[in-house]
């Protein structure tokens, strides 16, 4: 099937099986390999990526479903080669380790920030609780949120 | 004086790559012509199997070859065992890379099929038949050594992998002799180490040279490349190894799998590139576990509250084969350790090794040590009830005084450095721990049930002496080596045989090599990961990278140092014994206005244009470092609960870790470890539980079954520490990637006891699930 889309700014039009998931249009058809796959069930949210301003899981996307959308994936959230506050703050307070959750991470914190300039620590937590992290227990992770909060709104 | 970066926690440089998607995973490696593999995996947990027709799977679109355990008979050798405690018995079972028989797990690969994308051949696996005839499968331990159990190995009587006991002191005259002696039966269950990075490999053959390169999910490339060499029949420089970005190991990553030797065999079959990537559910029943004992423990005290004796019967799950490290974890990693920080005057530890139809078991964080801790801390705990005597106080009576250079215990082992006593008092202080009890009291008396969990640990890491690792049947050395080289402009590049994995080292090692040879940090890389550039390692587990990888790096700065300040003398046209350094700089004694840089050094030796006669050009250093003892991190942990008893839900309030890993190169990554171990260890305590149904059949084969901590489910953990340097390393350290999750199991899990112990509850198996609490509440009362 022929699906166009536009992918971290730039127009994508290819052929792909109906049953192509989007994780692997984008990683194997793109090379945007920023993009992890941590689980297969939607569980973990390795693949969470940006579609028309709304993050999702891609693992559990067609790539046909993202026919006429606009992605953003990690790749897309520092265009210009400037990083993101979310991205710089999870690297100021040592919000990941092995970073292979981190992706998935600074996508879904992009969103929360978005919704919720201003959120607690446990709305940070109970708005991560779709991202599994098995490296830092998270501590990290809440603090690099509320940091780009604080810069976010300053 | 130039500010050293030592005990600065600077950003990792890791990150950068890491926070843009800029990394490079092994499934991101993409190779022209590649291929993809997928495995066939046996769905029962015991089967023989009496054919298998891979007709239609060969002829299906996309499909290159389908191969069975026929075809690699002859071409693999079995998957090796690499750790073989000596005068145990054990029974070195043949593993098979792919079975052709028999299938012993639900998860044993069958059949692999190749095709030209993933979706093909996942597709292909369904069109193969394989006649099963179902065998009695048997998952628990205690339960394959019973008589009449399944037997899963010809060579392998009652499933006994192996028989090893351990005895210091005399145990049965301490037991004698107690005036008490409070028992327990644990279950530690088993676990799923869960990486978040599924396990992968990417093998390519050149048959021109004859070499195999493999990208492989390791936590230790050149034992991968070691093992591979056994099982293709290739020499090791005929194989390159490489771990590139590797994401979260927990000790499942150090193994040598079948499936990253069956990837290279297909490889070496069809001459093109292969890659294999486990699926989360492939993952689940393929990776090892961790854990799994049924243990009958023991402790003897006097009626003061000394503690006399410790001792086991331990039945450990080994799985369907023994893996790479397997019979290590529950014997050495464990039984050498039933001190823990206390004087202890006699340990035994009696353990089986258990074949069972289960997935194999390795190490995974903490490995053998947080069992260890567990029963000597649960133990505690039942003493102090015993005794009617505060837990914290029972431990204060108990703890080794503090020592600076070496402590033997009864169990064989010398602790290098030891202060307990001040990090239990900064941790008890912190906690206000009289005015917890306080409360917990007046909660009570409301119906509400708070706990309180308080354990001191020592563990056992740095692994280790290779004196020691030969005498223990580790079958490799467990020294590091280190290349450090200025390149002509004054920079300087670092080899690594070692291979963090999320750990964070290529930021501490830069900063330890920075200030050794009086650098900017920025001037420093640190490469690891690849067989093909860098020297022999032993790689990252058992918390050693530090303590041994930098260790040789060091020493390996220290003969560059020496050897630059030979060539400033000269050229300084100083006597050497006039030259001395000092943060970068040569000068002479009494003149600091002639100075040379370290890094005009580096210049003058590369381009050896003038040179002391005799001194080779060149700057760099190799060194091999083998530490003369393991280090011993020590600690206090405190978990405060809350447990509701009409619904058995727990909620963790508050979590202190106070650890001492001696000096801290950058306490931010220190704080990770600390924050990521303790949460794995709740996990274990709360949540996390790989169950097996009475046919053998993983339940929990996936995350949305197998409960993994999330982030609303904890509180913030509090870190506290204090510094006891080790005397042997060069720079003091200690391990701290497995202190979390040694301490955090017991330490949550007693509080909870603690909590209930009002309604008559002793013991919850772990997990401590809402509804095995709730049920344990309705027993206590005696309904």
């Amino acid at each position: 099937m022929n699906i166009q889309l536009t992918v971290n700014g730039k127009a994508q039009e290819k052929e792909v099986d109906a049953r192509l998931l989007l994780v692997h249009f984008l990683r194997d058809d793109l090379g945007l390999t920023g993009t992890k796959i941590g689980c297969d069930t939607s569980q973990c949210g390795a693949c969470v990526v940006s579609m028309d301003g709304k993050t999702i899981k891609s693992c559990t996307c067609l790539a046909v479903q993202a026919n006429g959308s606009d992605i953003t994936t990690i790749e897309g959230v520092a265009p210009d080669g400037v990083l993101d506050p979310v991205q710089e703050a999870f690297w100021d307070n040592h919000g990941l380790q092995c970073g292979y959750c981190t992706a998935g991470m600074i996508i879904t914190t992009v969103e929360l920030l978005k919704k919720n300039p201003n959120p607690s620590d446990d709305e940070v937590r109970e708005g991560l609780k779709g991202n599994i992290c098995r490296c830092t227990g998270y501590q990290n992770i809440v603090k690099s949120v509320q940091a780009a909060a604080k810069v976010n709104r300053s | 004086m130039t500010t050293r970066i030592f005990g600065s926690g600077i950003r990792r440089r890791e990150d950068p790559r890491l926070i843009t998607g800029g990394a490079t995973y092994t499934d991101d490696v993409q190779l022209p012509g590649m291929l993809y593999a997928a495995m066939l995996r046996s769905p029962h947990a015991h089967a023989k199997i009496n054919s298998i027709d891979i007709t239609s799977a060969v002829g299906a679109r996309g499909v290159v070859a389908v191969y069975t355990g026929a075809d690699i008979e002859g071409v693999l050798n079995g998957i090796p065992c690499a750790w073989v405690p000596p005068g145990a018995d054990l029974v070195a079972v043949t593993h098979p890379a792919i079975a052709k028989d028999v299938v012993r797990y639900q998860g044993d690969a069958v059949a692999v099929v190749v095709a030209e994308d993933r979706y093909q051949a996942e597709d292909a696996l369904e069109l193969i038949n394989v006649d099963y005839e179902i065998l009695p499968s048997v998952t628990n331990p205690e339960a394959a050594m019973k008589p009449g159990a399944p037997q899963l190995h010809e060579d392998a009587p009652n499933n006994q992998a192996f028989h090893w006991v351990s005895e210091g002191g005399d145990t049965e005259a301490a037991f004698s002799a107690a005036d008490v002696i409070v028992k327990d039966t644990i279950i530690q269950q088993r676990l799923i180490p869960n990486a978040m990075e599924p396990r992968s490999a990417v093998a390519t053959w050149t048959k021109a040279t004859g070499e195999l390169t493999l990208w492989s999910t390791s936590q230790n490339p050149h034992i991968c490349r070691f093992l591979a060499s056994l099982v293709t029949g290739l020499g090791e420089h005929k194989i390159r190894v490489i771990a590139t970005e590797v994401g979260g190991g927990f000790g499942s990553k150090i193994p040598v799998y079948a499936d990253e030797m069956i990837t290279s065999f297909c490889s070496m079959q069809l001459g093109r590139p292969v890659k294999w990537t486990a699926t989360r559910s492939e993952g689940f029943q393929s990776t090892i576990h961790g854990r799994d004992h049924v243990e009958y423990v023991e402790m003897a005290a006097t009626q003061e509250g000394k503690i006399t004796g410790v001792r086991s019967k331990i039945y450990a799950g080994m799985g369907a084969y023994l893996s790479t490290a397997g019979p290590g974890v529950p014997t050495i990693l464990h039984g050498l350790i039933y001190c823990g920080p206390y004087d202890i005057g006699a340990t035994k530890a009696d353990v089986y090794g258990v074949f069972s139809n289960a997935t194999p078991t390795d190490a995974y964080r903490g490995a053998g040590r947080p069992e260890a801790t567990f029963l000597i801390e649960r133990l505690v705990d039942l003493l102090a009830v015993e005794l009617g005597t505060d837990p914290a106080e029972l431990r204060r009576k108990n703890l080794i005084p503090k020592f600076e250079e070496g402590h033997d215990v009864i169990s064989g082992l010398t602790y290098d450095s030891g202060d307990y006593e001040p990090l239990m008092d900064m941790v008890l202080g912190h906690a206000d721990y009289s005015a917890l009890r306080q409360e917990q009291a007046q909660m009570r008396e409301n119906g509400h049930y708070m706990g309180i969990g308080v354990t001191c640990y020592n563990e056992i890491c740095g692994l280790g002496p290779s004196q020691v690792a030969g005498a223990v049947g580790f079958g490799g050395g467990l020294w590091e080596s280190a290349i450090v080289r200025f390149h002509p402009t004054g920079k300087v590049h670092v080899y690594s045989g070692i291979s963090p994995h999320g750990q964070g080292e290529e930021t501490t090692f830069a900063q330890i090599v920075s200030d050794e040879l009086g650098v900017d940090v920025d001037d420093v890389t640190i490469t690891h990961g690849d067989t093909s550039n860098t020297p022999m390692g032993w790689g990252t587990y058992g918390s050693r990278t530090t303590s041994v990888g930098a260790g040789a790096m060091v020493i390996a700065a220290r003969k560059i140092k020496e050897k630059a300040r030979l060539l400033a003398a000269h050229l300084l046209e100083a006597a050497e014994s006039d030259v001395e350094y000092r943060d970068g700089q040569f000068s002479v004694k009494g003149s600091p206005d002639q100075s040379k840089s370290i890094q005009e050094m580096a210049t003058m030796a590369n381009v050896a244009w003038n040179l002391p006669e005799g001194m080779e050009p060149g700057l760099e250093a190799s060194a091999f470092y083998d530490p003369p003892n393991f280090v011993y991190p020590f600690g206090t942990h405190l978990a405060v609960v809350d447990v509701d008893k009409d619904n058995g839900h727990i909620v963790v309030r508050r979590y202190i870790a106070g650890d001492d890993c001696g000096p801290q190169i950058n306490p931010m990554i220190v704080e990770g470890q600390v924050h990521g171990g303790v949460v794995q260890g709740i996990g274990q305590a709360l949540w996390e539980h790989a169950i097996y149904d009475d046919n053998g059949q993983l339940v929990t084969g996936s995350m949305t079954d197998y409960a993994l901590p999330r982030a609303h489910l904890l509180p913030n953990i509090e870190s506290l520490s204090t510094v006891t340097p080790s005397p042997h390393n060069p720079l003091g350290v200690k391990g701290v990637g497995e202190t979390g999750s040694i301490a955090s199991t017991v330490t949550v899990y007693n509080a909870v006891i603690d909590a209930l112990r009002p309604l008559g509850v002793t013991r919850i198996d772990m997990p401590l699930t809402p509804e095995k609490v709730w049920q344990a509440i309705r027993q206590g009362h005696g309904s």
